[in-house]
């Protein structure tokens, strides 16, 4: 079998990292820029727990007749972490909700549009 | 993964692309099971792949289903600075511990700690739950903070607009 590089799996985070930032970035859609913020959440969530991971380890549960456990430390941050983020997802939501009730759109050029109108 | 996130920047149909992020979120989690975060995984799989699609679905169901157009003077300068922002973090990672090496700094420091002492010190088989409710509790208590103040934002920019819209309503057909 082909030997991976050990950092593989960052670089592969990174990639889906870097499609999040796009998103943000590049599209005018509101609720597609939120779509890209969430998966650049995930990956840095990814990101966190494959640093987490040991070799040979098992969940970290404790139970008779197993000694290689992966770092909890990680699991629980990023416990918080998704909650969190679940948080600002739907603050992110509703504003663009009131957008929408204000303008009408939810693109943002089409708003950029309508303020350099008045 | 990388095919998901790869359509969901491509595809125009915003219902479309939220089912995939629900569908990013499902297999990140299964992901979190193969890197034994099986907490993780539950919370990503309830959470992130179920809450947050409904909570983007009611959106839609307020707001519009496609997305209007493409953005062709925006897409290149974005896809340069991604791509630059990639290979500095690509070229920050070289320096890391390869994947799953149990001498990385990180299981060096607290984490033996919390695996040796928290069946005595707290009492519970799993570590995770002792780290959370006990050794952390402060960042729980933190994260309920955040989703209070989440809460409260969400019902003053919602609720409030809808209040107003409808006295207004009321104030036009009165006039007319």
């Amino acid at each position: 079998m082909m030997e991976f590089p050990g950092q593989l799996i960052y670089w592969i985070v990174v990639v889906m990292m870097m499609m999040g930032f796009y998103i943000v970035i590049a599209q005018g859609n509101f609720v597609k820029k939120i779509v890209g913020l969430n998966v650049f959440q995930v990956s840095v969530f990814l990101l966190y727990i494959t640093m987490g991971k040991v070799n040979g380890g098992t969940a970290p549960i404790l139970a008779d007749g197993i000694e290689v456990f992966s770092n909890p430390l990680p699991h629980v941050l990023i416990l918080t972490a998704i909650v969190v983020g679940v948080a600002t997802t739907s603050l992110g939501l509703a504003l663009v909700v009131r957008i929408n009730e204000e303008y009408g759109t939810i693109e943002d050029d089409d708003i950029l549009e309508q303020e350099s109108d008045v | 993964m990388l095919v998901t996130a790869f359509a969901i920047i491509r595809i125009r149909n915003l219902f479309s692309v939220v089912i995939l992020t629900g569908l990013f979120s499902l297999l990140a989690a299964a992901i979190y099971i193969l890197m034994d975060a099986v907490d993780v995984a539950f919370t990503e799989a309830a959470v992130g792949a179920g809450v947050s699609t409904v909570l983007m679905l009611g959106t839609l169901a307020l707001t519009t289903n496609d997305e209007k157009s493409t953005y062709k003077n925006r897409a290149v300068p974005a896809a340069i600075l991604s791509i630059i922002t990639g290979a500095m973090l690509i070229y920050g990672t070289l320096d890391m511990p390869n994947y799953g090496d149990a001498k990385a700094p990180i299981h060096q420091h607290v984490a033996p700690r919390y695996l040796n002492q928290s069946a005595q010190e707290i009492g519970l088989p799993n570590v995770v739950t002792s780290v959370l409710a006990s050794y952390r509790s402060y960042d729980t208590l933190g994260e309920t903070f955040v989703i209070f103040t989440a809460a409260m934002g969400v019902l003053a920019i919602i609720g409030r607009g809808r209040r107003r819209r409808k006295k207004e309503n009321v104030e036009q057909e009165a006039k007319t």
